[in-house]
């Protein structure tokens, strides 16, 4: 806007930040309480500068679990969320992808019935199809696996439509020069519509590795083996400490962990999104 | 290096339309052919059917000796620029070039001295690391020309690759464009709705119009002795005039609806008596005095452009469809109102036979 009016500045800046407070409050809390000694969090009043315990709250959770809960140490969950998150990202995209380039470069019959069928199943998340999920995935022996964990999350509806809406912007002499040129269907597909997805996979793989990431009915389902338990998941059982209070100060600290790597992903991934977005051109 | 040759060529799309309804011309060894046409009429579709992007429903297309129209176009040894040139945006320009050669398993050396002659050629050395997108439309279209250069192929095809440059650029590469094809000899069929570029880069011509090649010759033969109503008005700018009338009972002139005067310009013999179209190129009218006029025309508009002067107006007592474009001296001053008597050149007066568009000769 180029209109000049000082009071609708500074309006919008308060309500900004006003925004940033609102967000920012509870994870600053959560930081807070994961450096504080386990009865500060007790005590009555919750402590708003951070403590002395930072180093050895962290290591406690990392390296042994939460003792109260019984849980497993917070380092394995990481690893679990993580490989199954990367699983996911990595699956969907790559599913998604191929069949984006079946339905918009191969002519064969039914093609448009594919399509359609792929898009409805946008009505059906994992929630709706729940319960036959988990029987295909038990008769087929893949509980309390990574394979159990990823592979029914991965077919993706959007993924394929938005792979599909952006092969459609490619210009078709493109393919068509590519032909002339020598290159197959495969080669094509190497060669020229992979790294012209590049920012569009960079964009999907953020977005699907925070949704694999945050996954917390689905593990809770299929994992009863401690050893494949994701933290989400994790951070809700140590709540349910038998017989003793939550420990705040390492709950807290392992919600941190569990905040961290999404946080990574975006951060690393935006560098790449804009590097595309610059060189990208018509 | 190749001739070409189109046998019966037809073309139907699956929806039923007709798009190519009989093409019969073989293009010698080296020669420079362009298809001009409106669009629509075709030009395009043949163009790709010779590339093999589309397929081609009767007929043969022949390439040197042998029989393409099964093959794949990367083994059609032909190389094709496009309208919109269809670079590969995320290489660079040597690699865009390299491409093909390397999908050939061309040796890595040859590559190399391929890619550097031709960039030689189109004055891209300094440019092969570059992305498209960090080039100019000109260099471009170079790039794309390098691309069709390196593969060496037996014929070029152009699909109006011109279209998307301003017309100062236009014109310098329509110039590149011969001088190239001249200097390598390669045989190459050019597509375009410009009917200047077509007059200016073609040996022969082939003028279509909806799916037929209504007539094939050089640019000059076409000019001279345009075979229909079509060919008349699409060759030549501004476009040809026409001028109903009837033959002269004596078969010496025709009375054109409109004009006071016959034109004594006697229509070749085939003419019947009857209803008779005159064409005259706005360049083969001239302003004289009065009394030597054949015909005269009311002035309604003048478009000056310097050397000349576009003339637009109508018969002095023409109805309908009267209308008369006449290219004069621009340093004559014509005013709109006026009345100019028009002198025609009697070796230039076309006639064609109003039904069926023929020329009568």
């Amino acid at each position: 806007m180029v209109e000049n009016r000082p009071w609708l500045t500074v309006f919008s800046h308060v309500v900004l930040c006003l925004g940033v407070l609102v967000t920012a409050l509870p994870i600053w809390i959560a930081f807070v309480a994961s450096t504080h000694p386990a009865d500060s969090m007790l005590s009555g009043r919750t402590p708003l500068l951070p403590g002395g315990n930072m180093l050895e709250n962290y290591a406690t959770v990392l390296g042994s679990g939460v003792k109260a809960a019984g849980s497993i140490p917070v380092g394995t969950m990481l690893w679990n969320s993580f490989v199954m998150a990367l699983m996911i990202a990595v699956g969907k995209i790559a599913i998604s992808i191929i069949a984006a380039y079946a339905i918009v470069y191969f002519r064969f019959p039914l093609r448009k019935t594919c399509f359609w069928v792929i898009f409805i199943t946008l009505m059906l998340p994992v929630e709706v199809r729940i319960l036959p999920t988990f029987g295909v995935v038990a008769s087929l022996d893949m509980l309390n696996s990574y394979w159990g964990l990823s592979v029914p999350l991965i077919a993706s509806a959007t993924a394929t439509f938005l792979f599909r809406q952006f092969f459609l912007t490619v210009p078709e002499e493109l393919a068509e020069a590519a032909r002339i040129d020598g290159a197959g269907p495969l080669k094509f597909f190497r060669d020229i519509l992979l790294p012209l997805s590049r920012t569009n996979i960079a964009a999907l793989f953020v977005i699907l590795f925070i949704f694999g990431w945050n996954q917390y009915l689905w593990p809770l389902l299929v994992t009863t083996d401690e050893g494949f338990y994701t933290i989400v998941m994790g951070i809700q059982r140590m709540l349910q400490a038998e017989d003793a209070e939550p420990a705040w100060h390492e709950i807290m600290a392992t919600s941190m962990l569990a905040m961290l790597p999404p946080v990574l992903v975006v951060v690393f991934m935006q560098r790449l999104f804009v590097k595309g977005l610059i060189e990208q051109e018509k | 290096m190749a001739g070409l040759e189109f046998v019966g060529v037809r073309k139907t799309y699956p929806n039923g339309v007709k798009a190519i309804h009989g093409i019969d011309m073989a293009v010698s060894d080296g020669e420079f052919v362009v298809i001009v046409g409106p669009s629509g009429c075709g030009k395009s579709t043949l163009l790709r059917m010779v590339a093999g992007l589309e397929t081609v429903t009767e007929g043969e297309i022949r390439i040197g000796e042998n029989r393409v129209n099964e093959l794949e176009p990367a083994d059609r040894n032909i190389a094709m620029v496009f309208q919109n040139y269809a670079l590969y945006p995320h290489m660079s320009v040597f690699d865009n070039m390299a491409y093909g050669l390397r999908n050939r398993r061309t040796p890595r050396d040859e590559i190399a001295r391929r890619v550097a002659e031709a960039a030689g050629t189109l004055q891209l050395e300094g440019l092969l690391d570059r992305r498209p997108g960090q080039l100019s439309g000109g260099q471009r279209q170079r790039v794309a020309m390098g691309r069709a250069i390196v593969r060496e192929p037996e014929a070029f095809l152009f699909d109006e690759p011109l279209s998307n440059l301003d017309a100062k650029l236009r014109v310098q590469m329509r110039l590149e464009i011969k001088r190239l094809q001249r200097a390598l000899g390669t045989t190459s069929l050019y597509v375009t709705h410009d009917q200047v570029e077509a007059m200016t880069l073609a040996d022969r011509l082939i003028v279509m119009n909806a799916g037929v090649a209504e007539q094939i010759g050089t640019p000059l033969e076409i000019y001279d002795a345009p075979a229909t109503l079509f060919v008349a008005g699409f060759i030549g700018s501004p476009a040809m005039n026409f001028l109903s009338g009837t033959v002269a009972d004596d078969g010496a002139g025709a009375n054109l609806d409109g004009a006071e005067r016959t034109l004594l310009v006697a229509p070749p013999a085939s003419a019947r008596r009857g209803r008779i179209t005159v064409g005259i190129r706005p360049e083969h009218l001239e302003p004289v005095s009065r009394e030597t006029a054949a015909l005269e025309v009311v002035v309604e508009l003048v478009e000056a452009l310097g050397a000349d002067s576009l003339v637009h107006g109508q018969l002095a007592d023409g109805g309908e469809g009267a209308a008369v474009t006449v290219r004069v001296d621009g340093a004559r001053r014509v005013a709109a109102g006026e009345v100019l008597s028009l002198a025609v050149a009697p070796n230039h007066v076309h006639f064609f036979d109003p039904d069926d568009g023929k020329r009568l000769a």
